[in-house]
């Protein structure tokens, strides 16, 4: 698992990475009450403005961390974004996206990096 | 935070882990670790408690007369033991600030917004004299939801006899408090002055109670939202008149053309013939369509492109509630009808939303 200073995670499986907002992210947020997703086959670049998520106090943006195709999207936690609250980590992931440039990864933090990061 | 006011109350908010924020120059808890959407709608399912300390009170030994020369409401009528809303209006007819005001038999006191409360005090002074005295030694607390009732009778059992907009002084363990029967989250429920010495135990005593979550300023703003209730400074303002606002029902027919007591107090000619007229924009209930929140500022138009504005949102968020994001604005007149369908811009998307009446959720006042 790699996390961006963003406060997203990027599970990388087969080529193929998982992306959502870490649990520190989430409870910072508060209780969310909408997401929008970008549709799938959606070629983004590094840093776009891919997802907007909105609590209870503010809209924020979530930034493509990677260049690529995005594969599939979580249509659940546009259902109930409370899901995004209850298991940020796991069932409530974001999107998949095929990165162009895997070497990209290698920015990111590890887990002990991040949580140094969020102290 | 340096600077800010606190309130009798600042060691409580701690020790619950509020979440502390700059509200208007004073150091508030904007939520606890329930979060804004539970305490929501814990303080809908059962009780919450507030800290409102931060709002004015205003000992005002004026009469009637004198009162009525600076608001377009009727004081004279008002019982002893009465509460009444009530706002101060300018030269303009716009809304200096709106306020709760109470006849306490030799003295009115009055409610007013935490951060108009200095503004408000010296315009009173300017007008009124000495006979304005601001209370710096009493806390107020809001004890809002269905279950209000009975945790207050624990305390001061006599409350239960006050009816929505009553106010009654009550002899406590707590010393003398000053309760009315009203609030800011479309519930029943009480507001409680306490002197500051007595605020912490009275508010860990009622706290002590199961049904009771402390509430903090984010479902404050919630609650009063789904409750389509105003906030001045957002939703209405000096520029505003109450016609505007959709405030009118506060207008009794004695001050209004024809009435006994008809005109007679700042912006008087503006605000009497709105009053016939009509106004050219008003503040109406927004409902988005979508699940999107439309928050304060965004823009609102007839169609999903082009077109000028022709209005404005003032408040918005999710109605935790009602399940739905809900928004209130100031609108043109002839798009204030309720059924209305317009687009707010979001994010540089039109999204459709439509006007409805409010309350966005029936009022459980005990009346």
């Amino acid at each position: 698992m790699k996390y961006t200073e963003e406060h997203e995670w990027l599970l990388d499986e087969d080529g193929i990475v998982t992306v959502g907002i870490t649990a520190h992210a989430a409870e910072q947020l508060g209780d969310i009450v909408f997401v929008e997703l970008p549709e799938a086959g959606t070629e983004v670049s590094k840093d776009d403005e891919v997802v907007v998520i909105e609590s209870v106090k503010a809209a924020s943006d979530i930034l493509a961390p990677l260049d690529g195709e995005i594969l599939e999207v979580n249509e659940a936690i546009i259902k109930e974004p409370s899901k995004v609250n209850e298991d940020p980590e796991g069932d409530a992931w974001f999107f998949k996206i095929k990165p162009s440039e895997p070497e990209q990864m290698d920015d990111y933090m590890d887990e002990k990096a991040y949580k140094d990061f969020i102290g | 935070m340096g600077e800010l006011k606190q309130t009798a109350l600042i060691d409580l908010h701690l020790a619950l882990g509020g979440k502390m924020v700059n509200f208007a120059g004073w150091e508030m808890p904007v939520q606890y670790p329930l979060g804004v959407m539970k305490e929501h709608l814990h303080c809908r399912a059962a009780a919450g408690l507030f800290d409102v300390s931060h709002m004015g009170q205003l000992i005002v030994r004026a009469g009637a007369e004198a009162l009525e020369a600076l608001m377009p409401v009727d004081v004279a009528a008002l019982p002893e033991g009465r509460q009444r809303y009530g706002f101060l209006t300018n030269d303009h007819g716009g809304i200096i600030d709106d306020l709760m005001f109470t006849n306490r038999g030799d003295h009115y006191l009055f409610i007013v917004n935490a951060a108009n409360a200095e503004a408000d005090t010296k315009y009173l002074r300017k007008h009124l004299g000495d006979a304005v005295e601001p209370i710096y030694d009493r806390a107020l607390l809001a004890l809002q939801g269905p279950d209000a009732e009975d945790v207050l009778g624990t305390i001061a059992p006599d409350t239960s006899r006050l009816r929505f907009m009553d106010m009654g002084t009550f002899d406590t363990d707590f010393g003398t408090l000053w309760i009315s029967r009203s609030g800011y989250t479309g519930d029943d429920g009480f507001e409680i002055s306490v002197k500051n010495e007595h605020a912490n135990d009275l508010a860990r005593a009622l706290l002590s109670h199961e049904q009771v979550e402390p509430i903090g300023l984010g479902a404050r703003d919630s609650l009063r939202l789904e409750a389509g209730l105003p906030l001045h400074g957002s939703d209405m303002d000096a520029g505003l008149n109450p016609v505007e606002a959709s405030l009118s029902w506060a207008i009794q027919k004695v001050r209004r053309k024809g009435g006994a007591r008809a005109g007679g107090f700042p912006g008087e000619e503006q605000i009497l013939s709105a009053l016939v007229l009509g106004a050219e924009r008003c503040r109406v209930g927004l409902a988005p369509e979508g699940r999107a929140p439309m928050r304060r500022e965004v823009a609102l138009f007839t169609a999903n492109e082009g077109g000028d504005q022709i209005g404005v949102v003032t408040s918005g968020g999710f109605g935790p509630s009602v399940g739905a994001p809900v928004s209130m604005g100031i609108v043109a007149q002839k798009y204030s009808t309720r059924g209305t369908h317009l687009y707010g811009e979001v994010r540089g998307k039109r999204l459709p939303v439509s006007v409805v009446p409010m309350p966005f959720r029936p009022a459980t006042f005990k009346r």
